[in-house]
């Protein structure tokens, strides 16, 4: 195999830097796919029918919590990735830790929100607007859901191999990910929820 | 050569079959709105015969003096990179007749969108069409009558049919008067035709709607005012009323053959038009919704929706 | 759903279907356990990660997927041929032309085309394999599932029937109450999860893993192509997987989206399915423009005319065709503005296409032209296409378009633009490269008999349709009365389909034939053709190059022929390969349980399969194999063996 040391280890051998390659080309895949989901919303949220809107149904409390957490486990995957970069595997492993911990977090606030939702009585059959909310909310959900899993098991992964062409290139993907779907929450938060309690 | 005959063959049977319009429906209009069409129809058709000409020139050219069969046995064919000019030019000709093409569709579609030119000042006759399962409704609202799967209409005044469903999305087409437009169940479109010729004609949905779809036709009767009206008041003398009841158990039905009341559905079941449209829902203005688009601009579907806005308004302009 | 309505049943003809695929199930099993071909079939097929074998299979399914969308076909030919035809009811026929869309353009035209690119592509750029073997053969096998989990409809549970196009409200749980178009949903979801990891696929390996030398401005055409469609799939198919998503929510879990009330829009799905569906042609027809070139370029004996110029018009073909999706509903009712702008950009796709088809004939001016099969496939095309491309700028006019809509007229033209465009092209191609998997030719005169057959029958067929259009006739009739006049035209269009079917008999023939009796070739290169392809062995030796070939002109093998350059520089070396697996096919299994399971709403098996799929994705993730590789002994010796002398 040929290996150039001058690059960090997750892009060093020609696998590597391939997948990354193809992991970015799959991102454009899901902006695309997300894109489709806000034009979904934003066609359909003022289409409630006898439902509520969006000012009547957003609290702005657990949506900060939200946003705060997420964008926090963002800064700590960076943290990681940085360690790994400097070969402290302890920190990187603690960094990820957090990561998930703050995705976990995230994603029980979600589901209270929803569970909260349907409480109300607004479900995903109550409107057009209540459906597109739900299923974009409920996709990104279901991104951190797969990204906990996936983190979880990278975790284990470094714990047994230590940082090695293929874990510290699977750091690195997970990473990327995960950025992403901190991207599409900013996205989310002030189009769906500020815009929407305005 | 075979195939040089073959083409040949394709081509003329095309031209002749183009010469016996009256066969063809499309090319046989009756009114303003289908002549409009067929006009672009047969020019387009000519712009694109002379296209065709071109290719089929060039083509049957480079097949019969290029073959490898033909060839001294040590030709060996040149390494040609191409051409500036040429490719310059078989670009600009092509941009040029869409220009003119362009220019041809936004005129007529814009025109297609209003009355037809002549008859502007007259007052349109408002016909509402209505699809339910494989028949459509047909409702005058002026004239306080309703009829089933047959639509009797004045020559030589203009008809706005206000189209909308209940249930899978239809298209309402009389090939001989003008071109169609779908009827949906939450919003109303409208479409403007004339006859200028007294007749029967075939109506239809065109729109895939299940099972009932091949036979969902109606006749329009294109007669003179003064037959109209006597058939607008012999309607109002001797038909029944349609009464709420009537009307739910004709929506249920599958299919049924002509009928006719001396009263409309609209007085109970207004179309979704106005304050009945399926739109806006929950009281956000039009104006807000067009807004909300114009931020999103991380998508390509973004154009859709203003769009929608835009179509929406237009069918609100009540 | 209540046992008794779980199988189709009232049918004759369903009937017949279960019982001869009962039969074709059991004659393979009891073949291959006699004929003790299992452990064969498993490791060299089932579990390949080598994307030629890959490519072999998705072509023998499209070839499977061809019968049933053909059959589809002949019998609503067979409905229509007379007024009043008994033979089909319309429910029946309903289902036929759903399934008949569906089938040739989702599970025939993509997957054929797929194939040949995974034939082809990484032999044209001289590598050993795509950049992501395994992920290459999860895409066919979720592909497989999803063309299974759809056909599996005819049988089970009742075939989608609201249009290919399936429309809200009408594809709806209120105006279809069965399964059928939760199988559509599902079906299609599965199998489009896989092209687009095909996508991701091939930007990346013909992005990263062309041979030394070859910069993107000398990559053959075919390739160029692939990667143009490489990137409309994946900016096209998210759309589609949100489309399809949705529709299953509101038909699963009763959400509001394209429904009647609580602010449903069906318009929106309308929208949804073309901004997928129009940048969905030109993934099929680019392609095929692909093949074109090569095919023309290598029988001209000269090099393609206009190179830059063939790149630029699909460059700038695949951007138009994210604009132009509205045309498939001008009539919906938006403002004459809206339709003025969508009838332009339509229009404007002519320009780019009018550059490659005037290429193409300057590609033949003062070439040595040599009429092979593929090459005739290719010749028919230009005439064929470009009524399919006139009638196309004729539907783009907005105003004449209200006439033409839903029409015959319609259907004539997408059939002139696919059948010349795309099937022609990968018959083409199936020709062409043909030697270079198997190492014989196809019988040419049984190719060229079964050329003529398809091309004239293909007129006969789709040239009345036009005709019938401007009479008025509709799409997707079951039936018509014989005072509409409408009889004798669809005679002759039924005719000329039953001569299509007999083209492609003699094409299976003509395949079988020369599998028994076609001379073998060692050459590897039939053809004396042009590119990387063809500088290795046929058949292709598992690494494809031995040496990788180092590249200066957008033609290497014609240069290297011609002696002004040398390809193979320096000696063997080890190489690298990627190891079999039998996980793909597992996780298609599985994602095949998991739709069956969701079309039925069985919610427990659902959910077991569903976390099958996860634990699956966990088990590649803690997977450590990093394939095997060839000593160079072991290339010495096959090198020699495939060059013929005896080791």
């Amino acid at each position: 195999m040929k290996l150039d040391n001058s690059l960090p280890l997750e892009y060093r051998s020609e696998e590597n830097s391939n997948r990354i390659f193809g992991f970015w080309l799959f991102l454009g895949a899901e902006i695309v796919l997300f894109s489709t989901l806000f034009a979904v919303y934003f066609t359909l949220w003022n289409r409630t029918g006898n439902g509520p809107t969006g000012k009547e149904l957003f609290e702005i409390g657990p949506v900060l919590i939200e946003t705060f957490v997420l964008l926090t486990s963002s800064f700590t995957i960076g943290l990681m990735i940085n360690s790994m970069r400097q070969g402290l595997q302890k920190a990187a492993m603690v960094f990820l830790f957090v990561t998930l911990v703050l995705g976990l977090i995230f994603l029980g606030v979600e589901i209270f929100e929803f569970v909260t939702y349907v409480n109300e009585g607004a479900t995903i059959s109550t409107s057009a607007f209540m459906s597109s909310l739900f299923v974009l909310l409920g996709t990104h959900g279901a991104h951190v859901t797969l990204g906990l899993l996936w983190g979880a098991g990278i975790m284990l992964q470094i714990k047994r191999e230590g940082f090695t062409l293929d874990t510290a290139n699977k750091s690195f993907i997970f990473s990327l990910y995960w950025h992403f779907l901190d991207v599409v929450w900013i996205f989310i938060f002030s189009f769906v929820y500020l815009k929407g309690m305005m | 050569m075979k195939r040089k005959g073959l083409l040949l063959a394709v081509f003329s049977a095309f031209l002749v079959l183009l010469t016996g319009c009256n066969s063809l429906a499309v090319l046989n209009p009756k009114g303003p709105v289908a002549k409009t069409q067929s006009n672009v129809i047969l020019f387009s058709i000519l712009v694109m015969a002379l296209i065709l000409l071109v290719v089929y020139v060039l083509y049957i050219f480079m097949l019969t003096k290029y073959r490898a069969s033909k060839a001294a046995p040590d030709y060996e064919p040149p390494h040609i990179e191409g051409s500036k000019w040429l490719e310059i030019t078989w670009i600009t000709i092509p941009v040029i007749i869409v220009a003119i093409l362009s220019v041809v569709t936004v005129r007529t579609t814009n025109a297609l969108d209003k009355v037809p030119a002549g008859y502007e000042d007259q007052k349109p006759l408002v016909i509402y069409a209505s699809s339910s399962n494989w028949k459509w409704h047909f409702s005058y609202p002026e004239e306080g009558i309703e009829t089933v799967n047959y639509v009797n209409i004045p020559t030589h005044r203009p008809v706005e049919f206000r189209l909308y469903s209940y249930g899978p999305i239809t298209s309402f087409w009389v090939p001989q008067l003008g071109g169609q437009k779908y009827a949906m169940s939450d919003m109303v479109t409208k479409l403007n035709l004339v006859a200028e010729h007294e007749g029967s004609f075939m109506g239809k949905n065109s729109n895939f709607s299940g099972e009932g779809f091949a036979g969902m036709e109606f006749e329009v009767l294109a007669m003179s005012t003064a037959k109209y009206d006597e058939w607008v008041n012999d309607v109002k003398n001797t038909a029944s009323k349609l009464t709420e009841e009537q009307f739910d158990s004709l929506l249920e039905t599958a299919k049924v053959g002509r009928q006719t009341y001396s009263s409309t559905h609209l007085e109970f079941r207004p179309a979704p038009e106005g304050e009945h449209g399926g739109h806006n829902h929950g009281g956000a203005s039009a104006d807000d919704s067009q807004a909300d688009h114009s931020e999103m601009d991380h998508s390509e579907m973004d154009m859709s929706d203003s769009e929608h806005g835009e179509a929406d308004h237009a069918s609100h302009g009540n | 759903m209540k046992w008794d309505e779980f199988f189709v049943t009232g049918e004759p003809m369903i009937y017949g279907a279960m019982v001869s695929i009962v039969v074709v199930s059991l004659a393979i099993v009891i073949g291959l356990t006699y004929f003790k071909k299992w452990g064969y079939l498993w490791r060299e097929w089932l579990t390949t990660v080598d994307h030629k074998r890959i490519g072999i299979m998705y072509i023998i399914s499209a070839l499977l997927m061809l019968f049933r969308g053909g059959v589809d076909g002949l019998l609503m030919r067979s409905q229509l041929a007379i007024p009043e035809n008994g033979l089909l009811d319309a429910q029946h026929y309903n289902e036929i032309f759903t399934t008949h869309g569906v089938v040739m353009i989702l599970f025939m035209a993509m997957p054929f085309i797929i194939g040949l690119m995974n034939v082809v592509v990484p032999l044209q750029i001289g590598a050993r394999d795509v950049a992501f073997p395994r992920l290459n053969a999860v895409s066919f096998w979720l592909f497989f599932a999803g063309a299974m989990l759809f056909n599996l409809s005819f049988v089970i549970g009742g075939s989608p029937d609201a249009g290919w196009t399936a429309y809200f409200p009408l594809a709806s749980n209120e105006f279809s109450p069965t399964v059928g178009m939760n199988y559509y949903s599902i079906a299609i979801q599965i199998a489009g999860i896989g092209t687009l990891m095909t996508g991701v696929n091939f930007i990346a390996t013909i992005l990263k893993m062309r041979a030394p030398g070859m910069t993107l401005m000398k990559m053959p055409m075919f390739t160029w192509s692939i990667l143009i469609t490489s990137v409309i799939i994946l900016f096209a198919f998210p759309v589609l997987t949100v489309a399809l998503a949705l529709m299953m929510f509101d038909r699963l879990f009763g959400s509001q989206f394209f429904t009647m009330a609580n602010g449903g829009m069906d318009m929106l799905w309308a929208n949804l399915f073309w901004v997928w569906g129009h940048p969905e042609v030109y993934i099929v027809i680019l392609p095929a423009f692909g093949i074109f070139s090569e095919v023309i370029s290598t029988f001209s004996r000269k090099n393609l005319y206009g190179y830059a110029s063939m790149v630029g018009s699909m460059v700038v073909i695949s951007l138009l065709s994210f604009v132009v999706w509205a045309h498939h509903f001008y009539t919906m009712g938006h403002g004459a503005m809206v339709n003025g702008v969508f009838s332009i950009t339509t229009m404007l796709i002519a320009v780019p296409t009018g550059v490659k088809i005037f290429n193409w004939l300057l590609t033949l001016h003062k070439g040595r032209i040599e009429f092979t099969t593929p090459m005739l496939y290719s010749l028919a095309f230009i005439p064929i296409f470009t009524i399919g491309g006139v009638t196309g700028v004729m539907l783009a006019m907005a105003s004449a378009d209200y006439q033409y809509h839903n029409t015959m007229f319609l259907v004539a033209h997408f059939h002139y633009v696919l059948i010349p465009g795309t099937v022609f092209a990968v018959l083409a191609g199936f020709y062409y490269w043909f030697p270079k998997l198997f190492g014989f030719r196809l019988n040419e005169r049984q190719g060229k008999l079964a050329f003529w057959l398809i091309a004239v029958s293909f007129n006969v067929t789709f040239m009345p349709l036009f005709f019938l259009g401007l009479k008025g006739m509709t799409r997707r009739m079951y039936t018509y009365s014989a005072d509409t006049g409408f009889g004798p035209l669809n005679l002759i269009a039924t005719i000329g389909a039953f001569g299509l079917a007999l083209g492609f008999i003699l094409l299976v023939y003509n395949i079988y034939w020369s599998f028994r009796y076609a001379p073998r070739e060692t050459s590897g290169d039939p053809w004396n053709a042009r590119t990387l392809e063809w500088s290795t062995h046929s058949p292709i030796p598992d690494y494809n190059f031995a040496i990788v070939p180092t590249v200066t002109g957008r033609d290497p093998f014609w240069e290297h022929k011609k002696g002004g350059h040398q390809l193979y520089k320096g000696k063997y070396e080890e190489i690298h390969m990627p190891s079999n697996s039998g996980q793909p096919i597992i996780l298609a299994g599985i994602f095949f349980l998991f739709g069956f399971s969701m079309v039925f709403s069985w919610w427990v098996p659902a959910i077991i399969a569903g976390i099958g799929i996860i634990v699956m994705m966990a088990v590649r993730s803690f997977e450590r194999d990093h394939g095997y590789h060839i000593p160079v002994r072991e290339i010495e010796e096959t090198e020699a063996r495939l060059r013929g002398e005896q080791a």
